[in-house]
């Protein structure tokens, strides 16, 4: 078995394109749930939103990529309105049904309507606009250590990386104001920051939108990197993977999102790529090669089990925190 | 505040004149409400025909379990909705008005079952209660320079009143590691740090040592000297006759009797519904006193 090889996809993978997107959408969620408590089972939808936005605007309409990630933004906004002033007022519950059902409505209307692409989806150039902004060198390719990068994806990485930083950055600088300690408190008892004098009302909608609109950016360099959207991309399983990262990283942890997108995909490519040099070279016998796929997510929900039993507060997490509420 | 304790002084002077009945108009009330009816299916828990809440004054509300005093502070401060009735609050009509408007206004509660927040530390439990704070803003929040001094204010008074309430070397744990009591003396301090009007307490002292509870009643006096009406839930008689200027009971749901903490006590009505018959005797020897305690829960 080639361990350099195994390490070397596994690391590549753990930052590389799909993992940003992961990211990107964990950066939002964890402002909704980790900080907020907000039950956002439809992550996905603002996901898609975003990388339909863009895909519409600059392949069937022709416009900038630049105004197509406005129009992005604010699409994005106008869904968390339309998900949220409904039932935000209501039991948490209600916001976690409302947002499953809204992200397996729109995935299905995309599939139906043509100029959405049906469900091929959209395929284009979305991304021209980006590319050509790129300044990187016109080498081969770029040596990171065990890994390399074309200067396409490398261009692709970094900027991706960015824009993390970016958000990491303000989710950071909101968390430690007093807006980010009023969003922490309806976390933890709405009712008691009511009576505080605070309108949690509006403190939850502004935490659907800014969660809502991070995700998006997930959708658009989606849709960027990969030059297509393609609607059975946007299953309510990327929210599940969501939740399995902010966990595994720590929720309400301004890193937790980072961490646990890298090490998800680090752990899955793997798995993945040890069985695969496994069974190839003989040495697993007990499965073939199609079981792969299905057998590298049994092992690492295992080892996820394994952590939400030795470490239930995730990597960042805080035990001391966590068992607070066993009181 | 030698000016703020005349006037708290003459809220209460006032009061020892009255009529006591229950309804009865007071010279100066914070606090009106009329006809005020919550019903659960069948059960009227409140059913407050006419109060009138004296301004700077202490007002104990008593009686027995069930009697509808939570359901009552939970209408009146927004968090439940009436079936009828209307109150006003500083001569302005609050009737169903949001709970978090009604805090920025000044009348602000505490609950029965503590609703400390508790994956924050004590500190910042006291920082939510303060008002106006430029960094609740979304956008001032991500410039701190903006706030911090507003900020750093707020924290000093928070500190102040932790102080006071014996929770200052707390103020960096998880409120959700505080004790029972030790919640239920965050829960009234942060209440504080609102400046209030009028400060509405569902059993502030249930869970609370002796020796604290003496000090809490100091606090409580403190605070009507700063010219705060306060308006507290109490099942303990001694608190009551202790601090309290006013009584007003309540049995199922409704107002029975209102006057001072002496005359309410010799109220017939209130011996039969609430207090017991030997209510005054002291609890010590146990064979009388398991009578008794069974009596005064009944
Ligand atoms: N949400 C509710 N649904 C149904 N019944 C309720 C509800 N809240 C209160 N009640 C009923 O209303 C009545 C008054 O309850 P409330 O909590 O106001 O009593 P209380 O006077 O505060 O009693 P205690 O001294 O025990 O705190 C009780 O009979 C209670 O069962
Ligand atoms: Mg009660």
């Amino acid at each position: 078995m080639d361990f350099g090889f195994i390490l070397s996809q596994s690391l590549t993978q753990a930052i590389g394109v799909t993992a940003i997107i992961y990211c990107l959408a964990a950066i939002g969620l964890n402002i909704q749930f980790g900080y907020g408590g907000l039950l956002n089972f439809g992550q996905v939808a603002f996901v898609a939103v975003g990388a339909y936005a863009v895909g519409v605007v600059v392949v069937e309409v022709g416009l900038s990529l630049w105004l197509a990630i406005l129009i992005a933004i604010l699409a994005a906004t106008v869904l968390a309105l339309l998900l949220g002033v409904p039932t935000l007022r209501l039991r948490a519950d209600y916001l976690a049904i409302v947002t499953i059902a809204a992200s397996e409505i729109l995935r299905f209307l995309a599939k139906s309507f043509d100029f959405l692409g049906g469900s091929q989806g959209i395929t284009g150039s979305i991304g021209g606009d980006f590319s050509d902004l790129n300044p990187l060198p016109d080498w081969e390719r770029f040596e990171l250590g065990p890994i390399s990068f074309t200067r396409v994806d490398m261009w692709l990485v970094l900027a991706g990386w960015l824009v993390i930083a970016i958000l990491t950055v303000l989710t950071f600088l909101l968390m430690r104001s007093p807006w980010g300690r009023v969003v922490k408190g309806v976390r933890e008892d709405e009712d008691a920051v009511r009576s505080l004098g605070k309108n949690t009302y509006l403190f939850k909608l502004q935490i659907l939108i800014i969660g809502g609109v991070f995700g998006s950016f997930a959708g658009m360099y989606s849709a960027i990197a990969k030059g297509a959207v393609q609607p059975d991309g946007f299953v309510p399983d990327f929210t599940f993977f969501l939740y399995v990262m902010l966990i595994l990283g720590g929720t309400a942890r301004v890193m937790g999102p980072l961490l646990g997108a890298a090490i998800f995909w680090f752990l899955l490519v793997f798995v993945e790529q040890f069985l695969k040099e496994g069974v190839s070279s003989g040495v697993i016998t007990f499965i073939s090669t199609t079981q792969i796929g299905p057998v590298r997510f049994i092992l690492v929900g295992v080892g996820l089990m394994a952590l939400i039993v030795f470490r239930p507060e995730g990597i960042l997490g805080d035990r001391k925190e966590l068992m607070l509420d066993a009181r | 505040m030698p000016a703020d304790a005349v006037i708290g002084n003459a809220a209460v002077e006032a009061l020892k004149n009255l009529d006591p009945h229950p309804g009865v108009a007071k010279p100066d009330p914070v606090l009106v409400a009329d006809g005020v009816v919550r019903q659960f299916g069948g059960l009227r828990a409140v059913d407050v025909s006419h109060l009138e809440v004296q301004r700077g004054a202490i007002t104990a509300l008593i009686g027995p379990n069930g009697a509808g005093k939570s359901t009552f502070f939970n209408v009146i401060s927004g968090f439940d909705t009436a079936n009828e009735g209307t109150w006003s609050y500083n001569n302005q009509t609050i009737t169903n008005t949001a709970p978090n408007k009604l805090a920025r206004r000044g009348l602000v509660r505490t609950f029965q079952l503590t609703k400390s927040l508790s994956r924050l530390t004590v500190l910042q439990n006291m920082l939510l209660g303060a008002k106006g704070q430029t960094g609740e803003n979304l956008f001032s929040a991500i410039f701190k320079f903006s706030w911090s001094a507003q900020e750093q204010a707020n924290t000093k008074r928070a500190m102040e009143l932790l102080g006071r309430f014996n929770l200052a070397q707390k103020s960096a744990d998880f409120a959700g590691s505080l004790s029972g009591g030790q919640r239920k003396l965050l829960e009234m301090a942060r209440a504080l740090m609102l400046n209030p009007d009028l400060v509405m307490l569902d059993e502030p002292m249930a869970g609370v040592n002796p020796a604290l509870k003496q000090s809490l009643l100091d606090h409580i006096r403190d605070i009507r000297e700063e010219g705060t009406t306060v308006m507290f839930v109490e099942h303990d008689m001694d608190m009551v006759r202790d601090v309290s200027d006013w009584v007003v009971v309540m049995a199922q749901g409704a107002i029975i009797s209102e006057g001072t903490p002496a005359s309410v006590m010799r109220d017939q009505r209130v011996i039969d519904a609430y207090l017991g018959a030997h209510h005054d005797d002291a609890l010590t020897d146990s064979g009388q006193s398991l009578t008794t305690a069974e009596e005064t829960d009944a």
